[in-house]
């Protein structure tokens, strides 16, 4: 089992806002947009910085993504910045018809999504927002896993020409990732070789299902884990090839499994390899109120969680 | 000063395209187009500093952006008419593989569109947002954008209007087409609006009404004045009382050609009452 080190605890929030101050003073037509979330978003550095390249829209999220998409037009590339549910499915229209089908180079930064967003409970709580956003055609959607990874892929958008939806959280999470591991949008990354099973997990449960690996290493089974931080559009060479190896799958997502990372996954299966998945996400559900950690068990969302449906799945390999 | 006699002939064939254009594909919305239609020719002939050498962009020249998408007829036709394409690519309207789509869209790429539009209540936004990154870009030129009234009962309209004033968006012209017509009848009935005038005021907007929004010369004399008042902190609306249907006569004063073509014989009616000026497509 490769080793991996906790780096020390941060929340991607805390990349998106590191990421964008490094934009901010290394790419002039970088902007940014808020609506009244500013510290939850980490964005007063950039602010501080480049107070001509930031727009406080007040509590207005349809408003801002249309200044957004006219900002594109002179050149702009505009980040705009509030919890993952007022950044998807209260303006999904104005994505839809202002950004996705005008083609416009905007990247919907999007903070708190999943249940980890905690106490406020399930009016905040999106797990619905992979599903709206990748749906759209031309919309790419990434989900990092940890602080530096959400760094990176916030300097990485920035070079990118076309919508993105990128896709974070609140709470402090292990920090992990190297930047020897690089960020291509895209392009899924192998953090442990194994033969039993493929673990392919976005976002929070990447750490995961690094502790499920090892935990399934003591009874003697070994798996693959992928991080896909780009669900869309999907790495399907690293996915399939993984998979014919393995001959099973456990996807692993802080969101629905209707619209999710592992139906995208099964979706390729199913006309590529139909092979045995099982899904570690919301079972169609809402949130609730509680911490992280209460909510990540209850809903099944952790390293036990991940490990028990791999025995599931190996168990219905023929 | 401008030729008026010029820019007449222009609307009277822009008229001649929108109807067209409706009748040969049974669909499209030929009413708010035509009470338009001076508008349009107005903007785009005369008060703009335009280049229909087109660039997304649209450095160092005026931009336009339609909100009320469902009028594209009379947006296509000028812009073809001003040499932003073909005016026999008007022939393809509403077709199948066409750059023309119902409503506008930049998404295959016709020369003149900036955003797509036809879902209600998005264009002023985006029209800020242009004017921002003008303003970022230190380019001098103005932003103008269409709305319908109808369509202010968007919310999404309010969150703007709020926004440009209190940020001072100061390079823009909104017009609002007031015609008092919607597709279930009469603005007033619908969801009476009160004084869009005051309302506008009451968010710290200048505001400049034209009661007679169907008379070319009114409406430049109105867009100039505008012009006068840009730069000074507010953002500058322009209320257009125009008659839906205008110059045909069975079309206006209803709401009834709001997405409705005319038939063979009303088309023969109508285009007899617009003679062809600069030659149809």
């Amino acid at each position: 089992m490769k080793q991996y080190t906790n780096q020390g605890s941060n929340d991607t929030r805390s990349g998106f806002g590191d990421g964008l101050t490094e934009l901010g003073r290394t790419n002039p037509k970088v902007v940014a947009l808020c609506a009244d979330l500013i510290g939850s978003l980490k964005m007063q550095t950039f602010i501080d910085e480049n107070p001509d390249r930031f727009f406080q829209v007040g509590i207005a999220e349809a408003n801002m993504m249309g200044i957004a998409a006219g900002l594109t037009i002179g050149g702009k590339i505009p980040f705009t910045g509030t919890f993952a549910n007022f950044s998807t499915g209260r303006v999904y229209d104005q994505i839809r018809q202002s950004i996705a089908y005008s083609g416009k180079n905007v990247k919907i930064c999007a903070s708190h999504a999943g249940v980890t967003l905690g106490e406020d409970g399930a009016t905040h709580q999106i797990l619905e927002d992979i599903g709206l956003m990748k749906m759209l055609p031309g919309m790419t959607v990434i989900n990092p896993c940890d602080y530096n990874q959400t760094k990176a892929a916030t300097i990485a958008i920035a070079d990118y020409e076309g919508p993105v939806y990128l896709r974070f959280g609140r709470p402090k999470v292990a920090n992990f990732t190297t930047p020897e591991m690089g960020f291509e949008i895209g392009k899924g990354i192998l953090l442990n070789p194994g033969t039993d099973v493929t673990i392919v997990a976005t976002g929070h449960l990447v750490w995961e299902a690094l502790l499920a690996a090892e935990a399934l290493e003591k009874d003697n089974i070994s798996a693959e884990v992928i991080n896909i931080h780009t669900i869309k559009p999907l790495d399907k060479d690293l996915l399939l090839t993984s998979i014919a190896k393995t001959g099973c799958v456990v996807t692993a997502e802080e969101h629905n499994y209707l619209g999710g990372m592992g139906e995208s996954i099964a979706g390729l299966l199913a006309v590529h390899s139909p092979t045995p998945i099982e899904f570690v996400a919301t079972m169609d559900t809402f949130g609730e109120s509680g911490t992280p950690e209460q909510l990540m068990e209850k809903y099944g969302l952790n390293a036990a969680a991940i490990a028990a449906k791999a025995k599931k799945v190996i168990h219905r390999k023929k | 000063m401008p030729d008026i006699h010029a820019l007449e002939n222009l609307t009277t064939q822009a008229r001649r395209d929108i109807l067209r254009m409706v009748h040969k594909v049974n669909s499209g919305h030929p009413g708010g187009s035509l009470g338009c239609t001076e508008f349009f020719v107005a903007l785009y002939f005369e008060v703009m500093e335009n280049n229909p050498d087109f660039q997304m962009d649209g450095t160092n020249e005026d931009l336009f952006f339609l909100s009320n998408g469902h009028i594209s007829p009379i947006f296509y036709s000028v812009l073809a008419r001003r040499g932003y394409f073909p005016v026999e690519e008007l022939n393809t309207f509403r077709l199948i593989d066409s750059r023309l789509q119902g409503h506008p869209t930049t998404h295959e790429g016709l020369p003149g569109i900036r955003i797509a539009s036809g879902s209600l209540g998005q264009g002023l936004s985006v029209s800020i947002g242009a004017a921002l990154s003008k303003k970022l870009n230190k380019d001098s030129k103005t932003v103008y954008t269409l709305m319908g009234d109808g369509e202010l009962q968007e919310g999404q309209n309010w969150e703007a209007i709020m926004y440009a004033a209190a940020k001072g968006v100061d390079n823009l012209i909104a017009t609002v087409d007031l015609n008092g017509q919607q597709i279930d009848g009469s603005t007033d009935t619908v969801l009476h609006m009160g004084s869009i005038a005051d309302k506008f005021k009451a968010f710290g907007w200048q505001v400049l009404s034209l009661k007679e929004g169907n008379d070319l010369g009114r409406i430049i004399e109105t867009l100039q004045e505008a012009k006068g008042l840009l730069g000074n902190g507010k953002p500058i609306v322009f209320l257009m009382e125009t008659i839906m249907g205008h110059g045909v006569d069975f079309m206006m004063h209803t709401h009834a050609w709001h997405g409705k073509a005319p038939n063979d014989e009303q088309l023969a009616t109508a285009l007899a009452q617009n003679p062809e000026t600069l030659g149809d497509y």
